[in-house]
């Protein structure tokens, strides 16, 4: 419960149990994420005999973990406005296909093989967006129709072949590093603007008199961050550098997070999935803006299968497969409210973390498989129970 | 003259806050069809809630008794039991069912649990003959009208035995022929034995069909007569008959030349697309004045004016002109665009994104004026934002505090401000206090005036007598989707308004 005061001009929370007051001061939420991810890694570094934490294997944990963000970040979108999108598994894994037809089989040069499968995904994404927005077909059907259908063509065109082998400049976009240089320059420039926005962020909620940390807990906490940035970078020069993917992933979060927050658009998408009727009688062109989530969502499906043939060194016919599954677990354990409305992209890229964390971990214990899935299973139920949990206690 | 079978006896109810019955008394003869009139609000429903054990035992006090028999209904199925059924205002049916499924919905007629389809059908055809209704009990109801659906409503209530039927404004959705059939219906149910509790807006039906009357107002019983010893101006009279208490800071103000002007506007029943919700509606609204809408509920006020705003489902035709140019809205967007604003009914479902915060709800309407290319610009929205919490004090911890826990006044304090935001030449206010206590009111009543002192042209549906009275500068009167009647602030009272709103003259 917050309290409630009779100016605008609020700053305290007083008198209430130490967990109320974490809760108010800091939005405990993002961090329960974090702590859990912290434990998950402490747990398989422990199980592994350290391995798990190795420079190595981190990069790798990396790598796994982009593609499925990437579909994450489409599918915040989506479920915001209270839809779903089934079928970003066989988008993937047929947007990734053409690429690879293009380029082994007619010699296409890489930029275009990748901008003709990107434009497939976009038009399937208009496809899906033109039947929910405006013939109210559910996006639940329009997409179950697409995850089958797109594997079809998928395997029509390849023929059931497997399409290899793609040239080193496709190839690197999967497993290429930045070096040294380039490197520690990103991450400078990232540091500096995560300086900068957090002083001005302040500097604006001063002055319209909005909640803040206090001065030392700001300093604290921007110092902790710029820590852990430094410290990953750090990591992963320890092994070759950073991944081309991982950069692939931190420009899309924030872009979409950009837009999901700081524009007209983002806005309006946030306020359907809130409540679409209100929307509308705002003046909010909702059929529009539906259309718009589904072509990003195909969008960015397209770029994760051209990661996904670039990975592979190949276009296969399972790629993708049940990816849409994890793309949506990722969303809800990052805090995607199925009810619409509330999610946001870091939680998505977090939720996908640990999402891989688990897998990557597991696989490095040599668990089978079958036990990976159900484990899988259990944690997507429980992160939501604990969800629905503590918003109740609020 | 056959006894009393239904007597409720000093029944009083009260909710949080209000106390919404007070010692009313309702005392129907056996085999009449007793009307129950009253205002909006005047406690009606609540009665027939009570009545139908929708209340429980033991959430009112007083007591109900039938034949002599006192009676304590603890859920619906119990009063069912003492042979009461209701047909509420919002049919209950399931659409994709067919009619009999419907009729014996939940009380199929079965053995070990397994559907004996033929007696069900049979059966449900003797139903539909005791309400005249010749059709295929196997039709969805789906396909019938909503005045045919009223009538399997009918029958299913007399499948389960009624002898008591309750009907809620049942002539609301229908056309005027289907208000002919039921009526005949109801006398056919008369003969047949049958008692009716008839609740309606409506007078002119009520002195068509009625044994009885029985007035409430402000949860009282006012007055019980038999129709042919009383007329329709004394119930009306009893209805409205209230002090006006002097709750309203109307300011006169000059009013400027005519903004906005509607000429000849039909709106048509998307359930029913053969049904007119509004008949050719003309009116307008000058600068710097509020025009009252009145009328009873269901008469087509909410209708007329979200359908001019692109709101509506329904369809419509009709012209709109905005200081005197012609204008075409097919969206809530091209109204706001021409400078329409509407604070639509019920703030939670249409007004509000409860889960989002005050600063976000505010800008919802006006988003384009803090972008720039697309991007909001944080600063100028703040800004804005926070010029209409002080304005309008709104109290609210902060900005990103979320409209869900505010109160209802403040609540509908963010609905005007985000309409306000706007900067409209026209504000529609749909039922702009409803669900609010009276301090917040007040502050709203004194924000119209602001606005009219500005010379924003305020269109004000109520419900609220007393609220169109004290606050209009003008008032239309809408009866079954037609005006009625304008009135002047210093001609208009209560028995006018309430005579033009229940089609009189």
């Amino acid at each position: 419960m917050s309290v409630v005061q009779e100016s605008t001009q609020t700053t305290n929370v007083t008198g209430k149990s130490l967990f109320a007051r974490l809760n108010a001061r800091f939005d405990l939420r993002a961090y329960t994420m974090i702590i859990a991810l912290v434990v998950i890694w402490l747990f398989f570094t422990v199980l592994t005999e350290g391995r798990f934490l190795t420079p190595r294997n981190l990069s790798n944990l990396a790598r796994q973990v982009s593609i499925t963000s990437i579909l994450a970040i489409g599918m915040v979108m989506v479920i915001v406005t209270t839809h779903i999108e089934l079928s970003v598994g066989s988008v993937l894994g047929l947007t990734g296909g053409i690429a690879a037809i293009l380029q082994v089989w007619h010699f296409v040069s890489t930029p275009v093989a990748i901008l003709v499968a990107l434009a497939f995904g976009v038009l399937i994404g208009a496809f899906h967006g033109y039947w929910v927005a405006y013939h109210n077909v559910p996006a639940f059907i329009v997409t179950l129709a697409g995850l089958l259908a797109y594997r079809g063509v998928l395997l029509g065109i390849t023929k059931g072949q497997t399409v290899a082998p793609l040239d080193p400049n496709f190839k690197i976009l999967s497993s290429g590093y930045l070096s040294l240089v380039p490197g520690i320059i990103l991450t400078a420039i990232i540091i500096i603007s995560l300086v900068l926005s957090r002083i001005l962020s302040r500097r604006s909620k001063l002055k319209y008199g909005f909640k803040v940390l206090p001065l030392y807990l700001e300093i604290l906490t921007t110092v902790l961050y710029c820590g852990l940035i430094i410290l990953a970078t750090y990591v992963l020069y320890q092994y070759e550098g950073i991944p081309y993917p991982v950069i692939i992933v931190l420009v899309l979060a924030v872009i979409f997070s950009f837009i999901t927050n700081n524009t007209k658009f983002g806005r309006q998408v946030y306020a359907m999935g809130g409540n679409i009727e209100a929307a509308r009688l705002s003046g909010i062109n909702v059929r529009r803006r539906t259309l718009v989530v589904f072509i990003l969502a195909g969008f960015l499906a397209s770029i994760a299968g051209v990661l996904t043939t670039a990975r592979l060194n190949a276009g296969t016919i399972t790629a993708g497969d049940g990816m849409e599954m994890d793309a949506i677990a990722s969303c809800v354990i990052g805090g995607t409210s199925f009810l619409g409305g509330i999610g946001s992209i870091p939680g998505a890229v977090l939720g996908a973390l640990v999402m891989a964390s688990i897998d990557n971990g597991m696989s490095m214990m040599n668990t089978e498989s079958y036990w990976q899935m159900i484990i899988k299973g259990i944690i997507l139920l429980l992160a939501v129970w604990l969800d629905i949990k503590t918003k109740k206690n609020k | 003259m056959a006894g009393y079978i239904l007597e409720m006896r000093n029944i009083t109810k009260e909710f949080p806050g209000v106390r919404a019955l007070n010692n009313v008394n309702f005392k129907v003869r056996a085999g009449e069809i007793h009307a129950l009139c009253g205002e909006n609000g005047a406690g009606k429903s609540t009665l027939m809630k009570i009545l139908s054990g929708v209340y429980p035992y033991g959430t009112y006090s007083g007591d109900i008794f039938i034949d002599g028999e006192e009676q304590r209904f603890n859920n619906i199925a119990s009063s069912e039991a003492a042979g009461i059924a209701i047909i509420n205002q919002e049919l209950t049916m399931v659409k994709q069912l067919t009619v009999g499924e419907n009729i014996f919905l939940g009380n199929e007629p079965n053995r070990f649990g397994i559907i004996n389809w033929h007696q069900l059908f049979y059966e449900a055809q003797k139903w539909m003959s005791a309400v005249k209704l010749d059709i295929n009990p196997r039709t969805k109801v789906v396909n019938l009208g909503v005045g045919h659906q009223q009538m399997v409503e009918i029958a299913k209530a007399l499948s389960k035995n009624a002898r008591i039927l309750i009907l809620d404004e049942p002539s609301a959705a229908l056309t005027e022929n289907e208000v002919d059939t039921l009526m005949d219906i109801l006398r056919k149910l008369k003969r047949d034995g049958v008692t009716c509790i008839y609740i309606s807006h409506k007078i002119n039906e009520i002195f068509k069909i009625a044994d009885t009357v029985t007035v409430l107002r402000d949860g009282e019983t006012v007055d019980t007569k038999p129709i042919a010893e009383t007329s329709e101006n004394e119930v009306i009279a009893k209805m409205v008959g209230r002090e006006l208490s002097n709750r309203f800071p109307r300011v006169e103000h000059e009013t400027g030349e005519i903004v906005f002007e509607v000429k000849n506007y039909n709106v048509f029943d998307p359930d029913n697309p053969q049904r007119k919700i509004v008949d050719n509606a003309s009116f307008y609204v000058r600068r710097g004045e509020i025009l009252g809408i009145a009328g009873l509920m269901g008469a087509g006020r909410t209708e007329l004016m979200s359908s001019i705003f692109g709101g509506f489902p329904g369809e419509s035709y009709g012209e709109v002109y905005i200081n005197g140019r012609k204008v075409e809205i097919n969206s809530p967007l091209d109204a706001i665009n021409n400078g329409l604003a509407m604070v639509t009914e019920d703030r939670k479902r249409y007004g509000l994104v409860l889960i989002h915060d005050v600063k976000k709800n505010l800008t919802l309407a006006n988003l384009k004026k803090y972008c720039k290319s697309g991007v909001v610009n944080p600063n100028a929205e703040v800004y804005d934002s926070q010029t209409m919490v002080k304005t309008l004090s709104i109290k609210t911890p902060s900005l990103e505090a979320k409209v869900n826990n505010l109160s209802g006044g403040n609540q509908q304090k963010v609905v005007v401000g985000k309409w306000l935001l706007t900067k409209p030449l026209v504000l529609i206010m749909d039922e702009p206090t409803r669900g609010i206590d009276v301090g917040a009111k007040y502050e709203i009543y004194n924000i119209m005036n602001e606005l009219k002192k500005q010379g924003v042209a305020i269109i004000m549906i109520s419900s609220e007598l007393p609220e169109i009275l004290g606050m209009s500068d003008r008032i239309l009167v809408i009866h079954e989707g037609k005006i009625n009647g304008e009135f002047r602030h210093d001609e208009a009272n209560q028995e006018k308004i309430m005579l033009a709103a229940t089609g009189g003259n």
